[in-house]
């Protein structure tokens, strides 16, 4: 090389050096890089510039965030410790028990919040959302559908029989639903009958004497099922100046004493209120039984009509009379069904 | 360190490839560990409901075991001293040994009933965000049906849970239920004699009848219409507000994996610790101081639980009505507060999404949700409708309200059955000009002040400094996917329903 025309000086010389050097280092940083520090490609723009892109994620690696959920999450098995001891020592300490529970469950669920927000990476991300919308396919499927009748001549016979049989078999099926039940007429039915004597929820008859003006008592059938719905009456003594019956009810209310279903004619709750008027400013309201689930309010000293609430019916009332003992005993049946209405509850 | 990483990498390497062998799992892996749900605190609510009846489920299963669904008269020999030698339904007495006998009984007991209240609240106000957002429309009018459907079923199954104790108020309860049946025009009869097997309190196998309803055939169909409630949610993506960079054809939020999964399991915990405290600390349906019920018994001042609330009230509220033809009673008084009147309020919830699209002609797909300020309008029909059913179920407590606050029991009713018409008008009127007004200034009452921050320079430009806290500005809603600009909404051939 030092014989050519054109031999470089030194200097070049030590630039060339230099060069190979550089070359020589790059080569031996990209073979040693794997993979090659490539700069990624400018993103395509997917949006107008000003798109605003919510993407973006940060990793906390938060040592104390960490040391916190660690101490919840042993707080959390001392408290469920604890719970196991109370279930063991105390057994049915329900505060105890709910209280370490609780606890436990409430560290649990800040040590996963916490992990959640603190120590995990934090992410947004923006997902594209499935447009559900195939049109091309939709016709292709009626197509394949109605591909299905090819060749089928009789079509209207075909669907008419196919809907009588349809329908018969709807009918069959569905005849045994009649024979749920006991037929609706069992919902008349009243375990009193003429003679059964009135007693009380201890099986002790009451005696005429026994039922005073100004409060109310529970009679039920004696022999007879207390649970029936119709056993329960209101049995009560009103002075002769409040008593207004109907006129095919005067031997109703012998010496004053009535007795009416228990069971409000509107949504068959016990009626258990009854007022009295004692003193002057109550004096002008009549006595009066109110249900306790709706408040429908009935007057027994006119046969038990409804003078407030939503009851569609009167209270219903049962006939007693007063035997030569001078006991309380059923005189006949009740005016009208006792129980909420129904379709057939006024046709006996 | 490094080891364990290593191992706990191959592990799941494992577990991840034995099931993509078998099931080809690992598309749909990575589908649900990237899905992506949006970051706002309503649409939690939904998922405080999933997770208590997830609670539902588990302490319920723990009743089941203690349960005894029989009438059979039985005499009580137990810790509870009151009750001692009281003749009793053995479905009552077993009732009294969970809460006595079993150890934690009582506590699981309340945690079951105060996570069943917990669980139709929540699906209440979910409901409530759904409508008021309009996340209803399409394509998520299928999941509202659904949604609805499940509402119903939620109280029903809550109202046969509490009904199969056989305390004195759970049996007026029925018995209110037996009078509601009853007035069903035409078969109410027969059906409630099918149902009890003849009159109230009904046969012997009354209770195990109930017990099937509230243990398997409610709570499976739940199941079933929640795991299809949450595929539809999946299959459509979350909706979500407008926001910067959130668009129609998007959705942006938190991937599942690892901060969603974490914060949800915790949501998990937080709704079963709240649970687990209130049942071990307040003390909800003290059956024992009920007694055992007898149809001739009663209790005054019996509230049921609150989803059944707004029964009672409409029962009450009711004049005293009953159409009578011929002799038949076509329609006795219970149905027209217990029967129709809940009918008529699902009805016209199932029926809204169809009545909208019709009124305002908008077939449209939305994925992005309104601000209730964004449609006055509906925003205010709803704000009316719900104060009409709150004002319903407040009057299931007017003899509370009497006996707390001796207002006259029959002045409320008769107040209320004028004032039940008028207040939701104007609950109405003034939700629609409040919406206005929202609409028009763009503040944000609730959440303190938002804005511009701009700065006149000196040569008199208008600088801006800094727009709205989050340092972007809230753009409008963008059109909604499906709108072709220049046309109707309903022009559009391939998503109008016909």
């Amino acid at each position: 090389m030092s014989d050519s025309p054109q031999s470089p000086g030194p200097q070049s010389r030590l630039a060339q050096a230099v060069g190979v050097l550089i070359a020589l280092r790059t080569a031996w940083r990209t073979a040693r890089h794997h993979p090659p520090p490539t700069e990624p490609p400018p993103p395509l723009p997917r949006d107008p510039p000003t798109e605003y892109d919510p993407s973006e994620r940060t990793v906390p690696a938060n040592r104390q965030a960490e040391n916190l959920v660690a101490a919840l999450l042993v707080m959390a098995a001392g408290c469920a410790f604890a719970f196991l001891a109370v279930y063991i020592v105390l057994q049915t300490q329900t505060q105890l028990l709910g209280l370490s529970m609780g606890l436990a469950l409430a560290c649990l669920a800040a040590a996963a919040i916490i992990a959640g927000k603190l120590v995990v990476p934090q992410e947004t991300s923006v997902e594209s959302r499935d447009q559900l919308l195939k049109t091309d396919e939709e016709e292709e499927v009626v197509e394949i559908i109605t591909d299905g009748g090819q060749g089928v001549s009789r079509r209207v016979l075909l669907t008419g029989a196919g809907g009588l049989a349809g329908a018969a078999m709807l009918g069959a099926a569905a005849a045994p639903i009649a024979s749920l039940g006991p037929p609706a007429g069992i919902l008349h039915q009243s375990p009193w009958r003429r003679g059964i004597r009135l007693v009380d929820d201890q099986g002790n008859v009451f005696a005429a004497a026994d039922i005073q003006i100004g409060s109310f008592y529970d009679a039920l059938p004696e022999g007879g099922n207390a649970d029936s719905l119709g056993a329960g009456l209101l049995v009560i003594r009103l002075p002769q100046s409040m008593i207004d019956l109907p006129a095919a009810r005067a031997t109703w209310a012998p010496q004053g004493i009535m007795a009416y279903s228990k069971i409000c004619p509107h949504a068959a709750c016990a009626i258990n209120l009854y007022r009295y008027p004692l003193d002057e400013s109550t004096a002008q309201d009549p006595p009066a039984f109110t249900c306790p689930c709706h408040y429908s309010t009935f007057t027994p000293g006119n046969g038990g009509k409804l003078i407030f609430g939503p009851a569609g019916r009167e209270l219903p009332q049962m006939p007693i009379m007063i035997d030569t003992d001078g006991n309380l005993r059923c005189a006949g049946q009740f005016d009208e069904d006792i129980g909420p209405s129904w379709w057939g509850v006024r046709r006996t | 360190m490094k080891l364990i990483d290593r191992y706990v990498r191959r592990r799941f390497a494992r577990s991840v490839r034995y099931t993509d062998q078998r099931l080809g799992g690992a598309p749909a892996y990575k589908w649900l560990l990237r899905y992506v749900f949006p970051d706002h605190w309503s649409f939690l609510l939904g998922e405080i409901s999933l997770y208590s009846f997830l609670v539902l489920v588990g302490t319920g299963i723990f009743l089941t075991v203690y349960y005894i669904p029989s009438p059979g008269h039985v005499i009580y020999h137990g810790p509870y001293s009151l009750l001692q030698n009281q003749e009793m339904s053995e479905a009552y007495r077993s009732v009294l040994d969970i809460s006595f006998n079993v150890p934690a009984g009582l506590l699981l007991r309340q945690v079951h009933h105060w996570a069943a209240d917990v669980f139709i609240a929540s699906i209440v106000l979910h409901l409530m965000r759904i409508f008021f957002t309009g996340a209803y429309r399409k394509p998520r009018d299928i999941n509202w049906y659904i949604g609805l459907t499940m509402l119903l079923l939620a109280m029903i199954e809550g109202f046969a849970g509490y009904s199969l104790v056989d305390d004195l108020v759970s049996g007026m309860g029925l018995a209110i239920a037996y009078g509601v049946v009853l007035s069903i025009p035409f078969f109410g009869g027969q059906l409630a004699s099918s149902i009890w097997g003849g009159q109230l309190p009904g046969t012997d196998s009354f209770f195990s009848r109930l017990e099937i309803v509230h243990v398997l055939l409610i709570p499976a169909a739940l199941a079933t219409l929640i795991g299809i409630h949450l595929a539809i949610i999946m299959r459509q993506h979350h909706s979500q507000f407008p926001g910067p960079g959130r668009k129609e054809r998007n959705v942006v939020g938190t991937p599942t994996w690892p901060a969603y999964a974490l914060r949800s399991i915790g949501l998990l915990l937080a709704v079963a610790a709240v649970l687990f405290l209130m049942g071990g600390l307040i003390q909800i349906n003290p059956i024992w101081q009920w007694g055992p019920y007898h149809p001739y018994l009663s209790e005054n001042g019996a509230q049921p639980d609150w989803y059944i609330g707004w029964l009672i009230g409409a029962l009450r509220l009711m004049p005293n009505y009953e159409l009578v033809i011929g002799g038949y009673t076509v329609i006795p008084n219970p149905f027209w507060g217990g029967a129709l009147f809940p009918t008529f309020v699902l009805g016209v919830m199932y029926l809204w999404p169809a009545l909208e699209r019709r009124f305002t002609g908008d077939r449209r797909r939305h994925d992005l949700l309104d601000r209730p300020r964004d449609n006055p309008t509906r925003t205010a029909i709803g704000a009316g409708f719900l104060s009409w059913v709150v004002i319903i179920f407040v009057i299931g407590s007017t003899d509370r309200l009497f006996f707390r606050l001796h207002i006259p029991y029959q002045a409320q009713i008769h107040f209320w059955r004028a004032g039940v018409w008028i207040v939701p008008i104007i609950i109405f009127w003034l939700t629609r000009s409040g919406a206005r007004a929202l609409q028009r200034s763009e503040t944000h009452p609730l959440r303190g002040w938002q804005g511009t921050v701009i700065k006149r320079n000196d040569d008199g430009a208008v600088q801006h400094l800094d727009i709205s806290h989050n340092g972007h500005a809230t753009p409008a809603s963008e059109p909604p996917v499906g709108t072709i600009p220049g046309q109707p909404a309903d022009s559009q051939s391939s998503e109008s329903s016909s």
